[in-house]
């Protein structure tokens, strides 16, 4: 195992900025062995992130990296991914960057199968903000705008990319970094748009205000409430309740949009030089 | 070829647009249509495929925007084309490019405002806009075409300048400028000048992505060229890396404002018409200006001495010139299709010295030769 910290952060990038009990370290440290053990040449990927304590997390390693506007992340990507198709491109953001302010783009991004590699880490609330409720707090839930319990009912994440037209969908937890990082991998192998959800927690944000607030207890309740796909399937519905499927959850097969633009870019210059009609 | 290329053609404010920004280099286009700039849009969708670049139609304009920021940090010339709305969803990434520095062109064919407004009627309201759009204190750079061979040239200026200061450049053009038809003889692709960023020299070890050179801007490394830096809307030091620190924000907040402003000398663009001798000055951008010009030489028929003074960089304004015909004018008014807003800004530059006229009009019509002539007329008798 590498020494991720030496070999990936940029000198001076400590201190970072997360609470202690923060998952967000846990899952960068996943995703950096995952690269690593992809062997990619560092300047040939880019990790762009949005805004919020996930996203933060591209400003620390040392890539091409890419720290944007809050829910713009895959809109970036996505004109960074066609503007250089050799370009590995993965993007980190949090719950609320993905799923309230940048949802619309999660959809269309999911829709053209770009080959991009998503990775949204999911804490229930928005960290960076004080944790306020976004769409992937559980109902009921207390937070710093829902002091009454959260009304609004919880968004499946993966349901929607899945629905949207993503190829590779998965769900993993801060726990089970092994399986964050094999996902990554399988992901990247996948050529078109491969989510992952990671669940994580945020201890001051969300652990404070509905219990446990323990970063260990928090863990300990991932390790008890995810059950690997293929079981979760079988699992009788009494058992089920209150669980939640990890591993790979949707898989499609779909041209990526970069190589479907580039096909067509060359097919119509061909047709250009063989004298075919340019109608300006 | 080139007597081919140098034929006249008819063609439409949109298209000389697009055809300039393929011959300005362009390869990246990301939009979302609105009228009355979607046939730039169009043009580009059936022009970019052709020659290698990327056209890609967005989920919207704040996608649009972001898109081709993404694009430019890998090194394409990219531009996006949007009317009102669209360009008030774009304010916050422009804001990004700002930060970021990072090149790239906004067309923004203006209609009737505030809202949807008339979306196919005129409308200069977007010039503040231009300005101040995005929030924080920032430079801008906006020009104004009136025609439609300056709406050729001025977008292969705009992505030039984009290119030079690493910013982001906005074309205002009006609907009436954007739809107009006329003749045009396009320049032969080898006269056109173009500039491009300029990059880190190879293996350079003291390359810093944010610190300038001597031509004030930093060269700027694309993404996988081989300079792996971070690219942030926060305050950051020369890294790129963010800072809370209060020294390293007013520095580069200072660096941002000062890199146009001490090279406005490159920028600044204006024309005037009769002015010499004028006791009367009509100011007026884009299509208003050609009202104001045959208003103007109607009012020299009537024996008035009227001339016309028209910005071409709307932003940087050369407030200088308006400094020197306030010492010799009687009056200056401004003609244009919003309620005032560079009247304000002749306003301020002529300090007083004359009086300054707003010939104000927003109801999505074309201000006609004829009521800047009438009001020429009333300045004179009554002053
Ligand atoms: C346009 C805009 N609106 C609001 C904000 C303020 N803001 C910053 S981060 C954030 C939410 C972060 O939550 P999430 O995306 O879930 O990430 P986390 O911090 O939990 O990792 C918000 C609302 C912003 N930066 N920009």
């Amino acid at each position: 195992m590498p020494d991720v910290i030496k070999e990936y952060f940029r000198p001076g990038s400590l201190p970072h900025m997360w609470c202690p009990g923060c998952g967000t370290g846990i899952v960068l440290q996943s995703f950096l062995r995952a690269i690593h053990h992809l062997g990619y040449r560092r300047d040939d990927v880019a990790v762009v992130g949005g805004i919020g304590c996930s996203a933060r997390a591209v400003s620390y390693i040392d890539f091409n990296t890419v720290h944007t506007t809050h829910g713009r992340a895959l809109a970036f990507a996505t004109g960074i991914k066609l503007a250089k198709p050799d370009l590995q491109v993965f993007v980190i953001m949090g719950d609320g960057d993905a799923a309230a302010i940048g949802g619309n783009h999660l959809i269309h991004s999911a829709r053209r199968n770009i080959d991009l590699n998503v990775l949204v880490i999911n804490n229930s609330v928005y960290g960076m903000t004080g944790g306020q409720c976004s769409p992937l707090t559980p109902t009921g839930s207390r937070t710093a705008t829902s002091p009454y319990g959260s009304l609004e009912r919880q968004l499946n994440i993966v349901n929607l990319v899945a629905a949207a037209g993503g190829t590779f969908v998965a769900r993993s937890t801060a726990y089970h970094a092994k399986l964050t990082g094999e996902l990554i991998e399988q992901g990247v192998a996948n050529k078109g748009f491969s989510f992952i959800e990671v669940i994580s927690q945020c201890p001051t944000g969300f652990g404070r205000k509905n219990g446990p607030s323990d970063p260990a207890a928090m863990l300990q309740w991932q390790k008890d409430k995810a059950v690997m796909a293929e079981k979760y399937g079988k699992l009788p519905e009494e058992e089920a309740k209150g669980k939640f499927p990890i591993g790979v959850l949707f898989r499609d097969e779909a041209p990526d949009y970069t190589d479907i633009y580039l096909g067509m870019s060359s097919r119509a210059g061909r047709g250009k030089e063989s004298g075919g009609k340019d109608n300006d | 070829m080139a007597s081919v290329m140098q034929m006249a053609r008819l063609m439409q404010g949109n298209e000389a647009v697009a055809e300039a920004a393929i011959a300005a280099g362009v390869n990246f286009y990301a939009g979302y249509p609105i009228t009355p700039s979607t046939e730039i849009a169009e043009f580009m969708a059936r022009k970019l495929p052709l020659t290698g670049g990327v056209f890609i139609q967005m989920e919207d304009e704040i996608s649009s925007m972001a898109a081709i920021i993404g694009a430019s940090l890998t090194g394409a010339k990219a531009i996006t084309a949007t009317s009102g709305p669209g360009f008030s969803l774009m304010q916050e990434n422009i804001g990004y490019a700002v930060m970021a520095e990072v090149p790239c062109v906004i067309i923004n064919v203006m209609r009737l405002g505030p809202s949807t407004g008339m979306p196919t009627a005129p409308g200069q309201g977007d010039v503040m806009q231009a300005r101040w759009g995005t929030h924080g204190d920032h430079p801008v750079i906006a020009l104004c075409p009136s025609s439609v061979t300056e709406s050729y040239e001025l977008t292969v200026r705009a992505v030039n300048l984009a290119e030079r200061f690493r910013t982001p450049v906005i074309l205002l053009l009006d609907e009436v400028v954007a739809h107009l038809r006329e003749r045009i003889i396009l320049p032969a692709q080898e006269d056109i000048k173009l500039i491009n960023r300029v990059k880190p020299a190879g293996n350079d070890s003291s390359y810093l992505p944010y610190r300038p050179i001597d031509n004030g801007i930093p060269p700027m490394s694309d993404i996988g060229g081989g300079y792996r830096h971070n690219v942030t809307g926060l305050v950051h030091d020369e890294r790129g890396i963010p800072s809370n620190d209060p020294g390293v924000a007013g520095a580069l907040i200072s660096r941002l404002m000062t890199k146009v402003a001490d090279y406005t000398g490159e920028i600044y663009m204006s024309d005037g018409y009769l002015l010499e001798d004028a006791e009367i000055a009509v100011v007026a951008y884009g299509a208003v200006a050609r009202s104001a010009r045959r208003a103007v030489k109607e009012a020299r028929q009537d024996q008035i001495a009227a001339g016309l003074w028209r910005p071409v960089s709307l932003w940087p304004f050369p407030g200088k010139e308006i400094e020197e015909l306030s010492r010799r004018v009687r009056c200056i008014i401004v003609a244009e299709m919003n309620s005032g807003q560079m009247a304000g800004e002749v306003e301020r530059h002529a300090g007083g010295r004359c009086p300054v006229v707003s010939l104000a009009k927003v109801n999505g019509e074309l201000i006609a030769p004829g009521e800047i002539h009438r009001r020429i007329r009333e300045v004179y008798t009554g002053a």
